[in-house]
């Protein structure tokens, strides 16, 4: 694969005031490289689900985005408690956040779906008790 | 179409943050469940909500909706205003429901 341009991000658990902020700060990365709007949304709302995944479920973890020519691939690992069923994760409306996440406006079970919305290409692997890591791709049409 | 300024000033719409006054309107969304507005919500759109949370500035940014109106007499906390000053986001709060603004602004955006 050729070079690509690399933004990593440690992401903080249980931190809802600082979650989005890799998402707005590579929301700014890609503005300047200029990419087009529609893509850095599709970016930027995709990582922002994940961010908030990792800090509802997982007590934090890492993102990585890779600026490639063609593509730009997010990945984002975390060493939280994994996901049992990923068929029944990933239907729009299933949730296991609590009553003190929803009440922040999360927890709609809709942050994995979205994730799949946005983006081209999206892989799960997750093991539990061991964490997760999500890659996803998308195209630079 | 209208610009954020413009609405503010037609339906007197208390501006909290207004860093891009000439940001044009296109359209509307209504909804609290954060994920759920940036599943739907499209860029330029107003978004109506009673959410006041610092997540709302995030949510903005990320869908890139030019203004958040906070209907029901809501009021953020200045943590969320100076965020979104920071963001380039514009804020506007208003006593009406979701559905009164939503109603009263439709034939302008």
């Amino acid at each position: 694969m050729s070079e690509s341009l690399n933004f990593h991000f440690d992401v903080d658990g249980d931190n809802f005031v600082s979650a989005g902020q890799a998402s707005v700060q590579v929301k700014k990365n890609l503005r300047r490289l200029g990419l087009p709007p529609e893509i850095i949304r599709q970016v930027s709302i995709a990582l922002y689900e994940g961010e908030i995944n990792m800090v509802i479920h997982a007590g934090g973890g890492e993102a990585d985005i890779n600026v490639y020519e063609d593509r730009i691939v997010i990945v984002l690992a975390d060493k939280g408690p994994g996901i049992p069923d990923i068929n029944l994760a990933m239907q729009e409306g299933y949730s296991t956040a609590t009553e003190n996440v929803r009440s922040l406006g999360f927890g709609a079970g809709m942050g994995l779906p979205n994730m799949k919305r946005y983006t081209d290409e999206m892989k799960i692997e997750s093991e539990v008790g061991v964490g997760t890591t999500i890659t996803m791709c998308v195209y630079l049409k | 179409m209208m610009t954020v300024k413009e609405l503010s000033e037609k339906y007197s719409l208390k501006a909290a943050s207004m860093p891009e006054p000439e940001r044009e309107i296109r359209g509307g969304y209504i909804g609290d469940l954060l994920s759920w507005v940036m599943g739907r919500a499209q860029a330029d759109n107003a978004w109506i909500t009673i959410m006041t949370n610092i997540n709302i500035a995030a949510v903005g940014a990320l869908s890139d909706v030019a203004v958040i109106i906070i209907a029901e007499g809501a009021v953020p906390d200045i943590n969320v205003i100076e965020t979104a000053e920071e963001k380039g986001i514009n804020i506007l709060l208003t006593d009406k429901t979701a559905y009164e603004i939503a109603v009263l602004i439709s034939a302008d955006i």
